[in-house]
């Protein structure tokens, strides 16, 4: 009995942690739409030929992982703080960093049902959807070099 | 003997306050020479004017696209020294600065003093526009001269003493102002020559990638080294090869942040990097190239910054 008290403490324990690293979540979020806007700025640029399947699924993975942004799961009160480049005015100014995100996921899903069948279509809707990127980062992330 | 040391102790003091009086003066250019610069060209001096980066610190903050034309000031720039509120520099006669000449317009860009005849403070970069070319200065008037008149004050510096003493910047000038090339590079392409001019002069890269000393001047042996955040938190990058730095990028991949803001893994820039792609993307693609040829260059340093701590 006791050992399986422990084994639901542990179980329960590791469920708890990997919900309560909202830090390395909402990295791994960046990190991923970072890759999938890479990769398709050649075509952006006019260095790579168009490509209505790449575009559309850079577009889908950039989707996937802006909705998956909760502002109050992944920036919780005390994630301020430890290896992370998020800046403290998102805590100071909740409300235009909700603001912020809800523009994001507002350009992304519109890129999405864009669906560009060519390359000017599909400029449009990438610029519309990085310029969320400098946009926040002016405000809401700090370097730590 | 008492009164002799007397006499000696007033007459060192006079001359100690002549020397600072001396030293601290506000010096403006030869009026004569000023006079031989050929009118500027206002198209020219559109590059000129997103190369200097004007509207990043004059435009009303927020400002987007063509409402950075209206250079209303605003902006407020918080240093170890105090917090400086950027002014009106628009057309507008009463406000701004539409009742400048050209020799008014010369001496606040290349030697920090107002037509008052008094010092600017350095959050105005003329440490670094000292190096500009007067026809490039005569271009971006002709330019600015261009631009709309918005009326609105900005509210003075916040600056505690000594600082708020403008005299006093004669002294910094003495030791820092320098307006000769900050680095020496032997064999120097036109391209390198050319991103020299642009970094150490209008871009005025230096004025945050540099780590200043404990009175604000800039240490040159770790030129672009990268520097702790006047504003308080986080760190401006090391833009050198040096460890930290940009050692491992492409020259296309610095001249191209300069255009979208990504770095090589598809980070974006941020903080007030992002104003300087707002106007970087407005320059020639060859003055970016240049730029990054520069930085391709110059001595390697490691972080001109304290290793950051993760947890706080």
């Amino acid at each position: 009995m006791k050992k399986l008290i422990l084994a639901f403490a542990l179980a329960a324990l590791s469920a708890t942690a990997s919900l309560a690293d909202p830090i390395a979540d909402r990295q791994a979020i960046m990190k991923a739409v970072g890759k999938a806007v890479g990769s398709v700025v050649p075509i952006a640029k006019g260095e790579a030929p168009f490509d209505a399947a790449a575009v559309a699924a850079a577009f889908a993975t950039i989707n996937e992982n802006v909705q998956k942004m909760d502002v109050a799961a992944l920036f919780p009160a005390g994630s301020e703080t430890g290896d992370t480049t998020a800046s403290p005015k998102i805590w100071e100014d909740m409300a235009g960093f909700q603001a912020a995100v809800d523009k994001y996921k507002a350009d992304v899903a519109a890129a999405v049902a864009a669906n560009s069948a060519d390359l000017p279509t599909f400029q449009a809707q990438f610029g519309a959807v990085t310029k969320n990127c400098g946009a926040c980062h002016e405000v809401y992330r700090i370097k730590k070099g | 003997m008492i009164t002799k040391l007397a006499k000696v102790a007033v007459f060192l003091a006079i001359l100690g306050g002549l020397v600072f009086w001396w030293i601290t003066r506000p010096q403006t250019l030869d009026p004569i020479e000023l006079s031989a610069v050929a009118a500027g060209d206002p198209v020219k001096g559109e590059a000129v004017f997103w190369q200097a980066g004007c509207a990043a610190c004059h435009a009303a903050p927020g400002s987007k696209d063509a409402e950075r034309l209206k250079l209303v000031g605003g902006l407020v720039l918080k240093s170890p020294f105090g917090d400086f509120h950027a002014p009106n520099i628009s057309m507008d006669t009463k406000d701004g600065i539409g009742s400048w000449d050209f020799p008014a317009f010369a001496n606040a860009v290349l030697r920090g003093v107002s037509p008052k005849g008094e010092h600017y403070y350095p959050a105005f970069p003329y440490a670094s526009y000292a190096r500009m070319k007067p026809s490039d200065v005569a271009d971006l008037y002709a330019f600015m001269k261009t631009l709309p008149a918005v009326a609105g004050v900005q509210p003075g510096h916040e600056l505690p003493f000594p600082f708020n003493i403008r005299r006093s910047l004669g002294g910094w000038k003495f030791l820092f102002f320098k307006p000769n090339p900050v680095i020496e590079i032997a064999n120097a392409s036109e391209q390198v020559k050319r991103g020299q001019y642009l970094v150490e002069g209008p871009g005025h890269c230096g004025e945050c990638h540099t780590p200043r000393n404990l009175v604000g001047g800039p240490k040159l042996g770790q030129w672009l080294a990268g520097a702790q955040n006047p504003e308080g938190k986080g760190v401006i990058p090391n833009i050198t090869g040096g460890e930290g730095g940009v050692g491992e990028w492409q020259e296309s991949e610095l001249a191209s942040l300069l255009k979208d803001g990504f770095t090589p893994d598809f980070d974006s820039v941020g903080g007030s990097m992002t104003a300087v792609i707002a106007n970087w993307s407005h320059v020639s693609e060859e003055d970016r190239a240049a730029v990054a040829a520069y930085l391709k260059a110059i001595p390697a340093h490691p972080n001109g910054y304290p290793a950051q701590t993760t947890t706080k």
